[in-house]
């Protein structure tokens, strides 16, 4: 087998077409970003349907395993041994978004984190949920009007439950979860 | 605990080493001709006594009249500190020299204050935006923004 040894001159070329290629993924998300995602009301599902699914569902969800800013903290808090939050069946944060079924966005979204974060989203197997946490999630919170920060995820994502905060108590997280659960249990099939 | 040195003293080594160099000097920081950094610094950096090895932060602040460019150094041997300051007063195109040939520690910091104040270090190994991206218009830390 060959390795294949760069020049530095083809690793700064690479590097810049990485970077064109950033400038060019922030510039198409900012564009369809200019508006919010509405939320979608007409969630409730009004006809019988097989509840096992909706049961199963609700009660075995795992999140994916990241965090963006402070909130973090207090979502790695709710999953410890105090709030314990694998009472409601989420018992581990999955490092891959392919074995998770929902993601909670803990913290600010700054436009260059913005396409990763939806990659992710993209990345996870249907059906998918998105929990925002915190008000920089929610709505930009402080900095709404930044040059860097997404003025609500919910420009870039479709987002199922609001939980607001500076951040928001565990109790809040996982008053969050159980809304979700509910949502969940009681949604259309997605 | 780290001893801030009496700039007084240093200043004058420093006039006297490099005439002109010194454009100002206070209690607590001098201010040194932006052309006089890169020497200044290597003095600084190999006198005995001074031995300057470690920049502990490089940051830049815009007043205005002027964008000013804070060197913070420290030396492990002797565990003292000084404050260091350069001035960039052409706002249009603000132009330092760099530090990184003698502290590599400086080769993200620079790029810092490129991306958020515009200062261009000259001889800067790669110097492009570090927390924004590439293509992003104007300089989000100067007063004049937005």
């Amino acid at each position: 087998m060959e390795i294949a040894l760069f020049s530095m001159d083809e690793i700064n070329r690479q590097l810049a077409e990485a970077d064109r290629w950033e400038t060019a993924e922030i510039g198409a998300l900012m564009d369809i970003a200019q508006e919010p995602i509405p939320d979608d009301l007409d969630w409730l599902n009004e006809e019988p349907r097989n509840k096992i699914i909706g049961w199963g569902q609700g009660k075995s969800t795992w999140g994916v395993n990241f965090g963006l800013a402070c909130c973090a903290f207090e979502m790695m808090s709710s999953a410890f041994s105090r709030f314990d939050q694998s009472r409601f069946g989420m018992e581990i944060m999955r490092p891959s978004p392919r074995q998770a079924d929902f993601m909670i966005i803990a913290g600010t979204v700054t436009w260059k984190m913005a396409p990763k974060v939806r990659r992710i989203y993209e990345a996870m197997a249907e059906p998918k949920w998105v929990v925002a946490m915190g008000a920089c999630a929610c709505s930009g919170g402080t900095f709404t009007s930044s040059y860097a920060v997404v003025p609500g995820v919910n420009r870039i994502l479709p987002v199922d439950v609001y939980v607001p905060g500076c951040p928001p108590r565990p109790e809040a997280l996982i008053n969050g979860f159980i809304q979700m659960r509910e949502k969940i249990r009681l949604a259309k099939q997605k | 605990m780290t001893v801030d040195l009496r700039v007084q003293d240093i200043a004058q080594q420093i006039g006297e080493r490099f005439p002109g160099a010194i454009e100002e000097a206070s209690a607590d920081s001098m201010v040194v001709k932006g052309e006089f950094i890169p020497s200044v610094g290597q003095f600084l950096k190999d006198t005995p006594r001074l031995d300057f090895d470690y920049l502990n932060c490089l940051v830049g602040t815009d007043y205005s009249d002027y964008i000013e460019v804070v060197y913070i150094l420290e030396s492990y041997k002797h565990n003292h500190r000084l404050v260091l300051k350069a001035r960039a007063y052409d706002r249009d195109n603000p132009t330092l020299p760099s530090v990184v040939g003698l502290w590599r520690g400086a080769d993200f910091q620079e790029r810092e204050v490129y991306d958020l104040l515009g200062v261009t270090f000259a001889g800067h190994p790669n110097l492009k935006r570090i927390f924004l991206w590439e293509g992003f218009e104007g300089y989000p830390l100067r007063r004049d923004y937005l």
